[in-house]
């Protein structure tokens, strides 16, 4: 059965809106329905039909289930560009949804409410009054439909009202949400499950109000196991966005649920399972009850339903202590994950990252499918070199991950040394070091095989490699010496990490046999490593043993000889925390990331606002401080209707108050000025007395929005005044202010509205300076002498002048900074004062100078010698002003 | 969380947006132009399946020319999303007859959208069985069957059967006796079913197939490398009522497991291991877990009733033992002896074996004792091909190929395995054998069961014996290190070997230095 609607896609002829309205409006079913089909098509290739939103809602009164599932598709993607009008559409939805007959009475009402309300938008704007009632007259009579007992129209209406997220039609939504939960029909009842999911999303209050949290957990015990298994999928969510205790899971629900997992479809296994990984059993017995009832679940063909039942089983596991069990689950648990390999290629890459986190939690666990050492060893005879090589470490990660294999894969390397293809003698040597480590004592039987091979080294890691296992093992091999000899010769000439195992070895060698051969060999090696090298590695390395050799031979012995810690492949292992948080996430976009979930999930509640970050948390110390007064008279200005009234660009610049150095009474005067309409505003409010505002984000880079802003002190609270400049066309509003965290919690973010514009603004450090920064003399002596010279801070303030002592102090003690001793040294007077700032960081001050000469040095002693270039400029601020 | 997808969308090759469907609004409406940016126009694409770009992530599949994404911004449930892309397209091609393209797409794009609507609901995945979906969306349109006017097709309780515990069986299946649809015949069995179906047109049938695909990897010594085989057992039948089925196989567990039930001692005969088998969602797991019996409501029509995999046992049906000897430096002589191990009165189809040769081949002849052989230069390779293989035989081709004369070295050079195609009828590598299938029907009907086996090739390779071939050899000069001549050694089978002669080009690999 093939369609043909690839037509619907072709139409290219100019006037395509209002051909499509036209046609939307047709007498004939048959040419609305083509057209509605048409208006979806263009929807889909990205053309913008929103304006016919009226056209097609009108659609909606149809018998034709089709026609009405297209129109609600529509009315999904437009509704948040036509909220009013979605609301009349909803209303539809409430009719139909609605399965008693006394509605229709109730339903005039509403609509004449609602015709009401459209009146008043739609002829606020430029529409007119016939519209909207032509709009209204098919939706308000009540047709035969509104009687529809179709379960089927009943559940897509409740679906289709979750999915318009307008937040005005939620309350049109209660209702009939509420009768659908207790539908007689299933199929309603899943989907109103599914859609209190939708409607806690928009607006979580109204459903904890409404007790839809209840109705929900009723659904837990429905009969039907597809309202289950959807309840429970919405539960889980609403939990998983509610801080409060929302959907506990008790033994009870739990042996519910496992009983309701036989009867469910693959989907609805995979909700539960995954609802239930969260449930913690009280201890091993009840762990291993549920693990028997998920296993059956490893069977199923749905990859879904297996990775859900293994991240249960894995967690469940963490409880059972009887290791037969634990073995015996392993057994189960591996063959399927094998299984899931031979799946689609997107699945096997999900099942081989999962795998990943699972052989690190449990390194047994497919220790039985190791199948591939005749593989590797095949693969290993390669002309790749590339290739060969990585087959050969595969083999010896094998050795070292997995005991049980080590043999097997010694024996392969051995055989594949024995074909003497030099790179993979080469890397063989490499990765039979790294088993020697691993398993000591066990395999140096080989160390003879390995020799054969010696001459035809030539990589650095794998000489290396060679020349530590003869140095380890130099009292095993009886020419030990003369190996080593024959690399020595080209001492000077190799890289350093040969070197440094030459110098290593030659000296285990010596310890091991201390007679003239190596006595020679050493000091011929010591003396190259120290004095003809220019590797300071290597030649620290040889100066300690040298000294440890020459002081006590027995203590270098017991350092050089030391017995090593066995080594474990701990390539790409995580952190075991982290795994644990992994594990308990499978089958997740954080299992496949390896990273913990709320590092890729930026919880934003509405998509516009994608651009803030949620990890700057409400109310961080002292970071929120807003001046209410100054915000009333920034918000009294006229910024958008005097900036609207004179769209002269050339003004914009002027508006920067900086550039005004001279005295600006205040800032209002300021924007009068600017208005160049003095008249029109009053001068005489009262306004705070202040310099000029910076200006920090200037109106070319806003948009033509201006912002002035600075950080002042006034009655003991710190304000930050702002000033916002609507240079542009357009009314700005909905503005919303956040600050970044800093250290003192300022430093100002930016209004946030799409756009985000971001400024910045440096604090001056004297408006924090509190009030109760006094100290007293003894006070102030003792923390001086407590704290460290290093907290001593010096600068000069060359442009700086006092010229009277008195004047100085009283203009520092206005910024709390208050005065403790003075002294004359010479010409100069030295003034001591003291500062405080939030958190009780205090600065002790010593300001000397010489009156009317300009130049003042300023020292400080604090706890916090971080603060004082902020200190420095602050002060230089407060003297020179 | 169980969410599979905040949005999907299909797309054609170059990117345009054939459907999509948001189901929540935590991803933007544009953020495919995202992946269009960050995937398709670059060379990620096809590296790997999910990927992560600002916010959100996309997991996508490429379904014939169409690209499948998901785009989520949660920590969503992947196995779940792949899963359901997988059965989605699988929906749909049951509902397009089979065809899954951007055509079909264009197509339905109104039936697509309706039941995108319906399979999926705010991301989590509901029921997605076409049996049900078929009951009350279709192209049509059907008109609800509750409303006022006559519905053309009455559906009885369409939403009960959706949400039902069997959720992919509909309730009511009446067929009459004889109505069993016809089967392609393809095969001498599916010939003989139709005479029995004549004959015996009385009794109710159900068909079932097992169809298994064998890999392999043998090194040229003939020594098992890798050996598996993957199976599954398709099942077709059309049933009235709601049958209950049981299935019996010879696998060990199931009949130890039997035997205790009855106390009675296995029957003597050969026993399977499998390694692992998962079963349709009709297969009730628990009762499989306790008991090893494979009992089911079965969809009505055809369907996958369950897929197993072996490594152990496996009774291979061809071994290949070939051999290459050089005959100077530009001719080889190749021998390949393929042998059929199965049982006599049995036979292979459509054998094929591959056996490559170097690049640089210019003449080939053969010998073969059955079958057709030529060259194919534009796979490099020798194909040979048997249309039919009686069991218990051999076949043998002896090939002598000469070479393009190259000056240089002789040098080791990677040999792409010998692969093989066939199918063998009535045959499994695995020996899984149906010993019965029970159906119980209220009503109590009687019905014959007929079984099809098959065993088909999956990468079923032979690695070749070791050329040891002249290979060119390019010098070229490296004034810039000034460390004197370099010499590259072209890998045949590369491709590089075509500018050999000229000696302009350097081959890539395994460069030199000489002192």
């Amino acid at each position: 059965m093939s369609g043909h609607d690839s037509k619907y896609f072709s139409t290219t002829k100019k006037g395509e809106i209002p051909e499509l309205k036209e046609e939307l409006n047709s007498q004939y079913k048959d040419k609305r329905k083509d057209a509605v089909k048409k208006v979806i098509a263009a929807m889909t290739v990205g053309k913008d039909v929103s304006s016919l939103f009226t056209d097609v809602v009108n659609c909606m009164q149809t018998e034709n289930l089709e026609l009405k599932k297209l129109v609600y598709l529509y009315l999904i993607n437009y509704a948040k560009s036509q909220p009013d009008l979605a609301i009349l559409a909803v209303n539809t939805f409430v009719k139909t949804s609605r399965v008693g007959t006394n509605g229709v009475y109730l339903w005039q009402c509403q609509a004449w409410t609602i015709v009401a309300k459209l009146i008043s938008v739609k002829t606020d704007g430029n529409g007119d009054i016939w519209e909207v009632v032509q709009i209204a007259i098919p939706i308000w009579v009540p047709s035969q439909d509104s009687q529809d007992p179709n379960p089927l129209i009943r559940a897509l209406a409740v679906r289709t009202m979750g999915c318009i997220r307008v937040d005005k039609i939620t309350e049109y939504l209660c209702d009939p949400l509420q009768r659908c939960l207790k539908d007689d029909d299933p199929y309603v009842r899943k989907t109103a499950a599914i859609c209190v999911a939708k409607l806690y999303d928009i607006n979580a209050e109204l459903v904890e109000d409404r007790g839809f949290l209840d109705s929900l957990k009723d659904l837990i015990s429905d009969n039907n196991p597809m309202v289950v298994a959807n309840a429970v999928a919405a539960l889980a969510e609403i939990q998983e966005n509610s801080a409060r205790p929302i959907f506990e899971i008790t033994s009870a629900t739990l042996s519910k649920l496992l009983t309701a997992l036989n009867e469910c479809t693959e989907w609805g296994q995979v909700f539960i399972l995954d609802a239930l990984s969260r449930y913690k059993a009280a201890d091993a017995r009840e762990a291993e009850n549920i693990v028997e009832r998920v296993t059956p679940r490893l069977q199923h063909a749905n990859c879904a339903v297996v990775l859900s039942a293994v991240k249960m089983i894995l967690l469940q596991m963490e409880l059972i202590t009887s290791t037969d069990v634990v073995r015996n689950l392993c057994k189960k648990m591996a063959p399927p994950l094998v299984t899931l390999l031979s799946a689609e290629p997107e699945i096997q890459y999900v099942a081989l990252r999962n795998i990943n986190l699972i052989v690190q939690k449990r390194p047994t666990i497919l220790a039985h499918e190791i199948k591939v050492l005749l593989e590797f060893k095949e693969y290993a005879t390669e002309v790749d070199v590339d290739f060969v090589r990585k087959a050969v470490r595969a083999i010896g990660r094998c050795a070292i991950k997995l005991e049980r294999a080590a043999e097997r894969c010694i024996s392969v390397l051995l055989e594949l040394i024995k074909i003497k293809v030099n790179y993979v003698v080469q890397e063989a040597i490499i990765v039979i070091k790294d088993i020697f480590r691993r398993y000591p004592n066990t395999y140096e039987s080989i160390i003879a095989t390995l020799c054969e091979s010696l001459d035809t080294l030539d990589e650095p890691e794998a000489k290396a490699s060679m020349i530590w296992i003869i140095g380890e093992y130099a009292e095993r091999i009886d020419n030990a010496d003369e190996l080593l000899e024959s690399f020595l010769e080209s001492f000077p000439e190799e890289p350093p990490q040969v070197q440094l195992q030459l110098l290593t070895a030659t000296v285990k060698l010596f310890l091991k046999k201390p007679t003239e051969g190596p006595q020679q060999m050493i000091q011929a090696v010591l003396n190259n490593a120290t004095v003809e090298t220019d590797n300071p590695d290597l030649r620290d390395r040889a100066y300690i043993y040298w000294r440890l050799l020459s002081i006590d031979p027995e203590a270098a012995k017991d350092v050089v000889l030391a017995e090593k810690p066995v080594i474990t492949d701990d390539s790409n292992q995580l952190d075991p925390s982290l795994l644990d948080e992994l594990l308990a996430n499978i089958a997740t976009l954080s299992s496949v990331y390896h990273k913990p979930p709320e590092a890729f999930v930026t919880r934003v509640k509405t998509v516009s606002q994608r651009t803030e970050e949620d990890d700057y948390p409400d109310g961080s110390e002292a970071g929120y401080a807003e001046s209410p007064a100054h915000a009333a008279e920034t918000g009294a200005l006229p910024p958008s209707s005097s900036a609207s009234r004179q769209p002269a660009p050339a003004q914009a610049p002027a508006a920067a108050p900086p550039v005004a150095a001279a005295p600006v009474p205040d800032l209002l005067g300021d924007l009068i000025g600017l208005d160049n309409s003095n008249s029109l505003v009053p001068v005489d409010q009262p306004t705070p007395a202040g310099p000029p505002l910076p200006v920090l984000l200037p109106a070319s880079k806003g948009q033509g929005l201006q912002i002035s802003a600075q950080l002042v002190r006034r009655d003991g609270q710190i304000f930050y005044s702002m000033l916002f400049e609507n240079n542009s066309q357009s009314l700005l509003d909905g503005f919303m202010i956040q600050f970044n965290k800093n250290t003192f919690g300022l430093a100002a973010g930016g209004p946030l509205q799409q756009p985000v514009w971001y400024f910045n603004d440096k604090i001056p450090l004297h408006v924090f300076f509190a009030e109760d920064g006094r100290m007293e003399r003894a006070t102030f002596l003792e923390t001086w002498k407590s704290l460290p010279d290093s907290n001593e801070v010096l600068k000069d303030l060359p442009g700086v002048v006092i010229n009277s002592v008195e004047a100085t102090l009283d203009k520092l003690a206005a910024s709390n900074m208050f005065f403790i001793a003075k002294r004359k040294n010479a010409n100069q007077e030295v003034l001591y004062l003291s500062a405080k700032i939030p958190r009780g960081i205090p600065f002790l001050i010593e300001l000397t100078a010489a009156l009317g000469v300009p130049g003042v040095k300023c020292a400080i002693k604090t706890p916090s010698p971080e603060m004082a270039p902020l200190f420095f400029e602050a002060i230089e601020h407060l003297l020179k002003s | 969380m169980p969410v599979a997808a905040s949005a999907i969308y299909f797309l054609n090759l170059r990117g345009d947006v054939l459907i999509n469907r948001l189901y929540r609004d935590d991803v933007g409406g544009n953020m495919v132009d995202a992946f269009r940016m960050h995937i398709m126009q670059t060379k990620e694409l096809g590296t790997c399946p999910v990927r992560q770009i600002g916010g959100c992530s996309f997991l996508y599949m490429r379904i014939s020319n169409v690209y499948i994404v998901i785009v989520v911004s949660s920590n969503a449930n992947v196995a779940c999303a792949f899963k359901f892309v997988v059965e989605a397209v699988n929906l749909f091609k049951s509902y397009f007859g089979g065809q899954f393209d951007e055509d079909a797409i264009r197509n339905n794009f109104v039936l697509i959208y309706e039941l995108l609507d319906e399979i999926m609901d705010f991301g989590y995945p509901q029921n997605l069985s076409p049996e049900i979906l078929k009951l009350y969306i279709t192209q049509e349109g059907v008109r609800s069957p509750f409303s006022s006017k006559p519905a053309d097709k009455p559906v009885p309780n369409a939403t009960l059967q959706v949400t039902g515990a069997v959720g992919w069986r509909r309730e009511g299946l009446v067929y009459k006796k004889n109505e069993v649809t016809y089967i392609a015949l393809i095969t001498l069995i599916d010939i003989v079913i139709a005479i029995a179906r004549l004959i015996d047109s009385l009794c109710i049938q159900v068909f079932l197939d097992i169809v298994e695909s064998v890999n392999l990897l043998m090194s040229s010594k003939g020594s098992v490398l890798r050996c598996d085989v993957t199976g599954k057992i398709l099942m077709k039948c059309f049933l009235s009522g709601m049958p209950d089925l049981k299935l019996g196989l010879n696998d060990k567990i199931g009949l130890e497991k039997e035997s205790q039930l009855k106390a009675r001692p296995t029957k003597s005969g050969k026993t399977i291991e499998l390694d692992d088998v998962t079963f349709h969602q009709c297969v009730n797991l628990t009762r499989f877990n306790a008991e090893k019996t494979v009992s089911f409501v079965p969809p009505d029509g055809e369907f996958e009733l369950m897929k197993y995999r072996i490594t152990e046992g496996v009774n291979l049906p061809f071994r290949v033992l070939p051999t290459i000897k050089e005959l100077g430096r530009t001719r080889m002589e190749v021998n390949v002896k393929v042998k059929s191990i199965f049982g006599v009165k049995i036979f292979a189809l459509g054998v094929v074996i591959k056996i490559p040769v170097p690049k640089q081949t210019a003449k080939t002849s053969f010998q073969v004792t059955s079958g057709k052989a030529k060259y194919n230069p534009s796979i490099d390779c020798l194909v040979w091909k048997i249309r039919k293989f009686p069991g218990q035989t051999e076949a043998t081709l002896s090939a002598e190929v000469e070479l393009i004369s190259t000056m240089g070295e002789k040098k080791l050079v990677t040999r792409p395995p010998i692969q093989m195609e066939f199918q063998v009828p009535m045959f499994t590598a695995s020996g899984l054998r149906v010993r019965f299938l029970k159906v119980w029907e209220k009503s109590g009907y009687n019905t014959v069961e007929w079984v099809r086996y098959i065993t088909k090739a999956g990468s079923y390779e032979v690695s070749n014996e070791e050329w040891l071939f002249e290979l060119s050899m390019i010098w070229t000069m490296d004034l810039k290190r000034g460390c004197g001549r370099v010499c590259g050694f072209g890998r045949v089978g590369t491709g590089s070997l075509g500018c050999a002669g000229h000696g302009t080009d350097r081959v890539r690999c395994g460069v030199r230095r000489f002192t």
